[in-house]
């Protein structure tokens, strides 16, 4: 067995007064691709930005390699929601995917040309080198999701926290950053990613982590991942619809 | 130099140094603190005056930082205790400002300070007051101020450029990166502060505000580039207080309020006929979808 990367010990967390996550543990092994998945409202990407010293943890301990977060940041990568910065910000592509080198440049230097150089392979390789100068705005939902994915790319970190990359994207964006993902992950990455389509968890992670408020199951996937135990994490809420992996959803905020 | 000249320059300074902290007011969705500040700043400025018992300039700076950062501060902390934050912003500068202005009624009350001048400054008056500077000469002491303010501005703007524009646009990857996000914003409301007690003496209280976040607004309608947004906000200041200086000789009024007029003037000509944003180039070729 490989050495455990992540451990999370019972961490807690609250939100507007409401504790949305109370006695999480878990453990990673590096080179795996962990869907985390629950209902809405279940905390997954508190858990992230907890994990990520983003949000206040009430208890608990988070360790990567061994260390707490603030020795290692450098080798984490993180891929908010899309949502949640302003698209009309005034930059475009190539500008937002160097803003991932802000760390390793550091204070009081400038961007040079191998950044930019840098930044524009990581958009080559999300197909979006030809929108390196295109106002931010001006990309589609897809195309924005792939601009930040060459962000978390550039960062070369070891470990990924991408929260709902494939939230609202065509299938086309879907299917690369998948690849990506996929390549990350077999070249020895440890990425772990907040999902909601219950659908494809099989085919995309390796791992689940079934979390509503704490965590209900988890592991690899052909294990975790079964009737019963989505059953249980989603509250029951939920009908199974035709065949064995045809499901619809029913969650409450 | 002479006395207009005096005056036009004093009032330029304040159009480039506050057009240029604006921009970060715009991107950060803040430009109300600037409205904040601009009223708690006097209190800060009072209690300068009352410690030291004399107008002079870094006395009112520091007093204006403090007073910048109390404000940030407490609107942040009521934030954090769940009260809405225009709220928390609406109740924290109402009532550090209501306190430099019973302040000024009840212990200063002399010529130095008053609340009309507080509000609207007095940019005729500028030329009167002087310092001497070596090398440079006597000049009006607001003019220095300003020019001090906007050095520091300039420098912390260009050598935290980087960490401006992504705590700006993604303050939760910055924070990831190991960027101190609240830091930085503490530090921005320290610029605004000194920017804002800096244009006092010239504009008031009332009309710093018009200078901070109406020439942003504008020049955001004209660029998608964040350095040519700050070079043409500074523009629009410089050229706003420059026109407004001269409506106010033209047609006899106050100066602060032509020059906050000129601000307006500049925004409408900007939302009309701004080739990117603008009404008329909207109507012409309609927008494509990308």
């Amino acid at each position: 067995m490989a050495k455990t990367l992540i451990e999370v010990e019972n961490l807690s967390a609250s939100y507007r007064k409401n504790t949305v996550l109370h006695n999480v543990n878990f453990e990673v092994k590096p080179g795996t691709l962990t869907g985390i998945v629950g209902p809405n409202g279940a905390g997954k990407s508190t858990l992230i930005k907890t994990m990520l010293n983003l949000h206040p943890a009430l208890t608990g301990k988070v360790s990567f390699f061994g260390l707490p977060f603030p020795k290692v940041k450098k080798r984490i990568g993180y891929v908010p929601q899309r949502g949640s910065v302003d698209w009309d910000f005034p930059t475009d592509a190539l500008d937002v995917v160097t803003m991932g080198l802000y760390g390793q440049i550091g204070w009081l230097k400038k961007t040079k040309e191998k950044h930019r150089k840098q930044a524009l392979s990581a958009l080559e390789k999300m197909g979006m080198k030809d929108y390196a100068d295109r106002q931010i705005s001006q990309l589609s939902g897809g195309q924005q999701q792939r601009v930040f994915l060459a962000r978390a790319l550039v960062q070369n970190a070891d470990i990924y926290f991408m929260d709902e990359p494939l939230a609202g994207v065509d299938a086309a964006t879907e299917q690369a950053i998948m690849t990506i993902l996929k390549e990350l992950k077999s070249i020895g990455k440890t990425v772990m990613v907040v999902h909601h389509d219950l659908q494809t968890v099989e085919n995309y992670f390796d791992h689940v982590l079934l979390l509503n408020r704490t965590v209900l199951h988890h592991g690899k996937t052909e294990r975790v991942f079964t009737k019963e135990n989505v059953a249980d994490a989603y509250g029951g809420n939920m009908r199974w619809m035709g065949g064995e992996r045809q499901y619809e959803l029913h969650s409450f905020k | 130099m002479t006395y207009t000249a005096w005056i036009i320059l004093t009032a330029a300074l304040v159009g480039l140094s506050c057009g240029i902290v604006g921009v970060f007011l715009i991107l950060r969705k803040t430009a109300m603190m600037a409205d904040a500040i601009s009223h708690t700043v006097l209190l800060g400025i009072v209690v300068a005056f009352i410690i030291t018992r004399e107008v002079s300039g870094p006395a009112m700076l520091i007093g204006g930082i403090l007073a910048g950062l109390l404000t940030a501060f407490f609107v942040q902390w009521l934030h954090t205790l769940n009260v809405q934050h225009d709220a928390s912003m609406g109740i924290v500068f109402t009532t550090l400002f209501a306190i430099g202005v019973i302040l000024i009624a009840t212990s200063v009350g002399n010529a130095h300070l008053d609340v009309q001048h507080a509000l609207m400054g007095e940019i005729t008056f500028i030329p009167f007051h002087t310092i001497t500077i070596p090398i440079i000469g006597e000049i009006p002491e607001a003019a220095g101020l300003l020019l001090l303010v906007l050095v520091v501005v300039l420098f912390f703007i260009i050598a935290f450029y980087k960490e401006w524009k992504i705590t700006s646009f993604d303050p939760a990857l910055a924070a990831s990166l190991g960027i101190p996000v609240l830091f930085m914003h503490y530090v921005f409301m320290g610029l605004v502060s000194i920017t804002t007690v800096a244009s006092f003496d010239a504009v008031g209280a009332i009309m710093v505000v018009a200078m901070l976040i109406t020439p942003a607004a504008a020049a955001y309608l004209w660029t998608d580039k964040l350095l040519i947004m700050l070079v043409l906000s500074g523009t629009f200041g410089v050229v706003s207080s420059i026109v407004g200086y001269y409506i106010a000789a033209w047609i006899d009024t106050s100066i602060s309020g032509s020059m906050a007029f000129a601000t307006g003037l500049v925004f409408m000509v900007s939302f009309f006929f701004s080739p990117k944003h603008g009404l008329v180039s909207k109507y012409i070729r309609p927008s494509k979808v990308a």
